[in-house]
């Protein structure tokens, strides 16, 4: 369920690291609480963000959730697909329905994060 | 015997753009008694438009139909009990809507001379007099459109006062058992929130507020009695302890419908206050509006209340814009008249005594119903109560039924729903508020209503779940209507 | 009911209360009173009011006349005594009709979308300037002196403690239209919105395509502000404007004393997400009809609180309904005859004044008193049962000499006469 090679945060962002990008989503625990989404707000590319600061939203009917950056850096893609369908996001939120892609600023923050084994542990925990 | 709704006659009306045929008509306009203009000369033939695409072609009478079948659509407090709690949904007199529309105060203008309006006036000044004296505050300003207008309105006129005495600090207190109004209302006057925690009661924590109250606290927002209907107990000792560190102590009076006659803002600390109108002095809340959001103030606020004030000048009455503390306007012209006329003849009905009444009532009425339910349903916070109940969902949780799936199986039973998930503090409320309005043979056909659906979770929660199943429209897809919004008709 | 709740009377309910907040004494108001009592009382209040005199005052707040069925329509009990609309399966009959206000609204405006009502006028015209805030990110207004003063004085009000800085631009002395050149002069890149109404304060049909230009050229938007809605059966918003922001009280909501009245703000498509206020859209219920219901919620204080796009909550449904009759009502052939016999009446009048600017003007404009002071007119007029114009020193020193007056089709021509008269 949880991919091994993403790093996980407790409000429920997942990052996964290919050089110098991460590439950034909510995990399937997320969506499942969230119920059906129904608009996704992220920041335009270029946009600088703080690790634990709002990256942006996201929307079911009657609720809206800030969603955390997991790492610093800067916005270098934000995932066009979800602006038409973010029903995505409910559908595959660990491949297709990611959200933005950061060009990392302290690549070194990404190991501090949990891993999938950590991560189920704590959402398991939080039930 | 337990009485359900059956499907009516349900006409399927079609929208007016949908019915419309060109060339009908439905208005009458007389002969033009002067020449007639060309329009493209007047206004210049750039700024003319062409004819208004979709704009409906109907004639009078089916004008009249459409509208009076949409109108069966509707659930009403005509038609039954209206639970809604902190909605305060009492019966909306009808000498109420005869007195706003006499002519003399239907159509008096804003700007006719002052000599001419002196009716208007007097009915205004009247009913800030009866709304202090109901309150105990010195001052009223009835210039606010609604509750959370005069929100704004009351955190402005704190931070105008806390500014001329040398700093209008940063922070807004705020219990998380809150009305949503209350922290959007002070963002917008420029304050930051600060989320008070409640106690394990449900009500105001006095170690917390001496904790987190210092000089940088401009005022605490209360709602008293709370959201979940209960009378904050400590609410003297919660002013003392901001008026020590100069804070100011706001109370949203959605719910005055248990105080009146009983008990005074203004005697229990607070500086400022408003009230909704269309709560508790029952002007109709015609399907979300107009309401009315007096302010109240003790003397300190009273000199930067909205301009113009009214005030008397010999045996007349007149309008002072010259204040110079004063926030301004927070609105053209003087407030929603209409709406204040009849709060105002809601007064005169019933008197001080009538008043004291309507809270005795109103708080009969709520612990009769959270005596007969409950045995069936959770109280999570088994305070005292006063006009209002709140439930949670928590046993029938357990059979996968929420708060949510129970009110609209209410529906079925031929009533509107209580208010569902609010406040937030509890999980699963059911928030319920009878008024005064209610006798007890629709206060039993009610509660009779309840429990039989407390015993379908157990029987055939799938039953409740799905409902409604009696009325013309099923349950709706929400999530279709925010992802893909249709915002207008368009034709096909 | 007492022995359920296990207390001997009412009163016993309220004994957990401290005894320092109970009020000791009855409330200091006389006793009730019955219905014919109540309206009495009411009579007479009316009758120390102008009734019975015509009037050509104008001003933000219009007389035109409220077909019969607007009244026949919002007194009945479902539409007037039902609360906002968020049980959509019981709540049809509001929520269709919100669904065509708002699609009347997009009609008459040319925008994408409207929402379901603001308070008035003037806070639309406020909250549509902190919507262009939060669209564009930057945070200054610049607004046209010809718009409505206390629209203006309400701008001030919100503006203040958001760190919004208003100011404003003038008008063309000769024909009363917005000071371009002036306009142009003040404009920076840090302006959020450019706010001009038209027909403007003064009655006359601005120039809102040129202020849409300068905005533009600078990244700003276009807010365009309305409070005579008769206009618009014949003056339709340019496409250059963002906003629409205006006031329905012309759409058969009476004058009564300031209020209630309806607001509205509508827009593009693009900025659906940063506007104020309810939104019906169009859905299916679980058998597959068409079916209304309140969405896009999230931009709203119940769900956002602190983050909200305003902290509006309760608005105008039941105004906005009238609105909603009265545009069935007239139609589309309606509207357009009542905007041209408003036009007519009010260049008769004129005709027989003395008009300040030259500027084209709908069915208000500002005539030079030159033979006596504005209130003497008004004086003589009282005689005749005829309130006259609305002096302007009041708000525009520089145009003491003059009155803001408004003829609509309920304007009868020995009236104008006689106002005419007393000008002379």
């Amino acid at each position: 369920m949880y991919p091994e090679n993403f790093r996980y945060t407790k409000e429920h962002e997942w990052v996964r690291v290919d050089g110098d990008t991460g590439t950034i989503g909510i995990t399937d625990h997320a969506q499942q609480e969230l119920g059906d989404i129904v608009y996704v707000d992220m920041p335009k590319p270029g946009t600088r963000v703080e690790q634990g600061g709002t990256l942006g939203s996201v929307e079911s009917v009657k609720a809206v959730s800030d969603i955390y950056a997991p790492v610093s850096g800067e916005v270098s893609e934000v995932n066009p697909a979800l602006a038409e369908a973010p029903e995505k996001l409910n559908a595959d939120p660990h491949g297709d329905a990611w959200l933005v892609r950061i060009k990392l600023g302290a690549p070194a923050e990404v190991a501090k994060l949990m891993s999938a084994a950590e991560y189920q542990a704590y959402i398991g925990a939080e039930k | 015997m337990i009485t359900k709704v059956r499907p009516h006659l349900s006409p399927n009306e079609r929208l007016l753009f949908e019915r419309s045929s060109p060339g009908k008509t439905a208005y009458q306009l007389p002969e033009l008694d002067v020449p007639a203009v060309d329009p493209r000369g007047a206004l210049g033939a750039e700024n003319v438009r062409a004819s208004i695409e979709g704009f409906p072609e109907v004639s009078e009478v089916e004008a009249l139909r459409h509208f009076t079948r949409l109108s069966t659509w509707n659930y009403a407090i005509d038609y039954g009990m209206y639970p809604l709690g902190s909605c305060t949904m009492k019966y909306n007199p009808r000498v109420n809507e005869l007195v706003a529309r006499l002519d003399g105060l239907a159509w008096a203008h804003p700007y006719q001379p002052e000599a001419l309006a002196q009716g208007a006036m007097e009915i205004m000044a009247r009913l800030e007099a009866a709304l202090a004296e109901i309150t105990g505050m010195d001052a009223v300003t009835l210039q606010p459109a609604a509750g959370a207008h005069a929100e704004l309105t009351g955190i402005l006129l704190i931070r105008a006062l806390l500014e001329k005495r040398g700093n209008p600090r940063r922070r807004i207190l705020i219990p998380d058992s809150a009305h949503g109004t209350n922290p959007a209302s002070a963002v917008i006057a420029g304050y930051a929130v600060e989320h008070v925690p409640s106690n394990p009661g449900g009500t105001l924590d006095l170690e917390v507020l001496h904790r987190i109250v210092d000089q940088d606290v401009a005022a605490l927002m209360v709602t008293n009695p709370n959201t979940l209907g209960v009378f904050e107990h400590d609410i003297i000792q919660a002013a003392e302890i901001l008026h020590a560190k100069g804070a100011l102590l706001y109370m949203d009076g959605a719910n005055m419908n248990a105080l009146m006659g009983i008990a005074r803002p203004g005697d229990f600390g607070v500086d400022a206050l408003h009230l909704n109108l269309h709560k508790t002095f029952s002007t109709p809340h015609g399907g979300g509006g107009p309401g009315a959001g007096p302010v109240a103030v003790k003397k300190a606020l009273e000199p930067f209340l909205p301009t113009p004030r009214l005030k008397r000048s010999g045996k007349k009455w007149a309008w002072d814009d010259k204040r110079k503390l004063s926030i301004g306007r927070v609105r053209a012209f003087y407030g929603n008249f209409g709406v204040l006329v009849r709060a105002l003849a809601y007064i005169l009905a019933h008197g001080g005594p009538g008043l004291r009444n309507v809270t005795l009532d109103a708080v009969l009425n709520a612990n009769y119903i959270r005596h007969q339910l409950e045995p069936h349903f959770d109280l999570p916070y088994p305070a005292p109560n006063m006009h209002e109940v709140v439930f949670s969902d928590s046993r029938q949780a357990k059979r996968g039924i929420h708060t949510g799936d129970i009110a609209k199986r209410l529906i079925d039973y031929g009533f509107h729903p209580y208010t569902v998930s609010f406040p937030l503090i509890v999980h699963g409320a059911l928030m319920i508020e009878p008024t005064e309005t209610e006798g007890k043979h629709e206060l039993d056909q009610f509660i009779d209503a309840l429990i039989s659906i407390a015993k379908e979770v157990e029987t055939d929660p799938e039953l409740v779940r799905t409902a409604p199943h009696g009325t013309r429209t099923t349950r709706v897809d929400e999530v279709t209507a925010a992802r893909k919004p249709v915002l207008r008709w368009k034709p096909e | 009911m007492l022995d359920a709740c296990g207390v001997r009377s009412a009163e016993d309910l309220f004994s957990h209360l401290p005894e320092a907040v109970r009020l000791q004494r009855p409330l200091n108001l006389p006793p009730g009173i019955s219905e014919y009592e109540i309206v009495q009382y009411f009579r007479d209040r009316a009758d120390e009011t102008a009734h019975g005199y015509a009037s050509f005052l104008g001003a933000g707040v219009y007389s035109h006349f409220r077909p019969v069925l607007v009244d026949t329509v919002v007194s009945r009990g479902e539409f007037l005594t039902s609360y906002t609309p968020y049980q959509a399966e019981i709540s049809q009959g509001t929520l269709t009709a919100i669904f065509e206000f708002q699609t009347m609204i997009c009609q008459l405006t040319g925008m994408d979308v409207a929402n379901a009502s603001m308070y008035d006028g003037s806070t639309a015209m406020a909250e549509a300037a902190l919507m262009a805030v939060r669209a564009t990110g930057k945070g200054r207004v610049l607004v046209a002196r010809s718009v409505h003063p206390e629209y203006r004085d309400v701008l001030r009000t919100y503006a203040k403690n958001q760190g919004m800085p208003v100011d404003e631009f003038g008008f063309n002395a000769e024909t009363g239209t917005l000071d371009a050149p002036d306009l142009d002069r003040k404009m920076d890149a840090l302006t959020a919105a450019v706010i001009v109404q038209s027909p403007n304060f003064f009655g006359i049909v601005d120039e809102v395509k040129q202020a849409a230009e300068i905005a533009h050229r600078r990244g700003a938007l276009l807010i365009l502000v309305f409070t005579e809605a008769v206009s618009l059966g014949l003056l339709a918003p340019p496409a250059e404007t963002d906003i629409v922001a205006g006031e329905l009280q012309s759409f058969a909501i009476s004058p009564s004393y300031g209020g209630p009245y309806a607001g509205i703000i509508a827009t593009k498509d693009k900025w659906v997400r940063q506007m104020p206020g309810r939104l019906v859209g169009q859905t299916v219920d679980t058998r597959g009809n068409r079916a209304f219901c309140l969405t896009l919620a999230t931009r709203e204080q119940h769900i956002r609180r602190e983050k909200a796009t305003s902290n509006i909550c309760t608005n105008q449904a039941l105004i906005a309904l009238m609105a909603t009759v009265f545009m069935t009502v007239y139609g589309k052939a309606g509207l357009r005859e009542l905007a041209e016999q408003n036009v007519a009446k009010a260049h008769y009048l004129a005709g027989r004044l003395q008009p300040r600017f030259r500027g084209n003007f709908f069915n208000e404009f500002v005539a030079l008193a030159d033979s006596r002071e504005p209130d003497e007119i008004n004086r003589l007029l009282l005689k005749k049962k005829i309130i006259g114009g609305l002096p302007l020193g009041r708000f525009y020193p520089e145009l003491a000499d003059s009155l803001l007056l408004c003829a609509t089709e309920m304007s009868r021509r020995a009236e104008m006469d006689a106002v005419a008269e007393a000008f002379a």
